[in-house]
C-alpha cells in the first residue's frame, strides 16, 4: 500500500527548518528508515527546497512549493515541485579541484552534486510550471509491505 | 531552530561559536559575524560548529568565503568540529581537503 505525505509550504526559506521536520518525521513510519539515511534525507530535500524557493523567488512566484512524500513499501521518496524557471542538472557548470587556490572563489554549486550522492535515486524533470526533483530512499524490507 | 552566534577572544584567535541549524536561511548571519570581525582586524580566525547539529551547502560555502576572507587579509581560518554527520557533510564535498578541521578549541589552536 502506498502512503502519501503532502505538505504546502509559502516559497519562504525561513519555512526549510519545518519542512525537514515533517519529512524526517514521516520517514519514521513503519519500516522506518534508518538514523543515518534520516540525515542524508533531511539534508537532500533541504538543499532540493532551497532551490525550490529560491526559483520561485527569481520568478517572482506567489505559488506555493509542494512537498510529496510517497511511504512506499520498498522506498521513501520525496517530491518536490516548484514553479521557477527551471534547470538542467547535467548542465550545471563542475567547481574547480579541492586542491585548487580557484575552488575558495565558489561558496555555491555544492546542492545538486550532495542530492545526488545522498539519495539512493535521483531524478530532476521539467513540468509545465517548473521543476520537479523526486529523491528515493531504500527502505528496510518487511514482510508486511 | 534559531541560531546562536558568540565571538570572544581566545589567545592570538578569534572564536565564532555557532550554535543551532546553519542552513540557508541561517548562514547569512554567519557570514555577517565573520566580516565583522575580519573588519576589526582579526585575521586568525576560529569558527567553531561544535553546537552545530545541521549544516547545507549554503553553510559549506559560507565558511569557504569565510576562509578566503582571512587568507585574503594575511590570516587564516580554523574550523572546530566534533559531530560526526557535520563531518561527514564535510567529507561528502571534499571539503574536508580544503579545511583545517580539529575536534577541540585546544586541538585547533594547537
Amino acid at each position: 500500500m502506498l502512503r502519501e505525505v503532502v505538505l504546502e509550504i509559502p516559497a519562504r526559506l525561513d519555512y526549510l527548518a519545518v519542512v525537514r521536520l515533517v519529512v524526517a518525521t514521516a520517514a519514521t513510519l513503519d519500516p522506518p528508515l534508518a538514523d543515518n539515511r534520516l540525515e542524508d534525507l533531511r539534508l537532500a530535500v533541504s538543499e532540493a527546497c532551497s532551490n525550490a524557493v529560491k526559483a520561485h523567488a527569481s520568478e517572482a512566484s506567489p505559488e506555493p512549493v509542494i512537498i510529496r512524500c510517497e511511504v512506499g513499501p520498498g522506498a521513501f521518496v520525496v517530491e518536490i515541485v516548484d514553479h521557477g524557471p527551471g534547470f538542467d542538472p547535467d548542465e550545471l557548470s563542475a567547481l574547480p579541484e579541492v586542491t585548487d587556490p580557484e575552488r575558495l572563489h565558489h561558496e555555491g554549486g555544492l546542492g545538486i552534486p550532495l542530492i545526488k550522492v545522498l539519495t539512493d535515486a535521483a531524478s530532476f524533470r521539467q513540468h509545465p510550471k517548473g521543476m520537479a526533483v523526486r529523491m528515493s530512499f531504500d527502505r528496510p524490507s518487511t514482510s508486511a509491505g | 531552530m534559531d541560531l546562536e552566534i558568540d565571538t570572544r577572544e581566545h589567545g592570538a584567535w578569534w572564536v565564532v561559536s555557532v550554535q543551532g541549524e546553519l542552513d540557508i536561511a541561517s548562514a547569512p548571519r554567519l557570514r555577517e559575524a565573520v566580516i565583522d570581525v575580519v573588519s576589526n582586524g582579526h585575521t586568525e580566525v576560529i569558527i567553531d560548529l561544535d553546537g552545530v547539529d545541521f549544516i547545507d551547502s549554503t553553510g559549506l560555502g559560507v565558511l569557504v568565503g569565510a576562509l578566503k576572507r582571512t587568507r585574503g587579509h594575511g590570516g587564516d581560518l580554523r574550523i572546530v568540529c566534533a559531530n560526526r554527520r557535520v563531518l561527514d557533510v564535510f567529507d561528502l564535498t571534499g571539503l574536508d581537503q580544503v579545511f583545517v578541521l580539529a575536534e577541540s578549541l585546544e586541538r585547533a589552536v594547537g
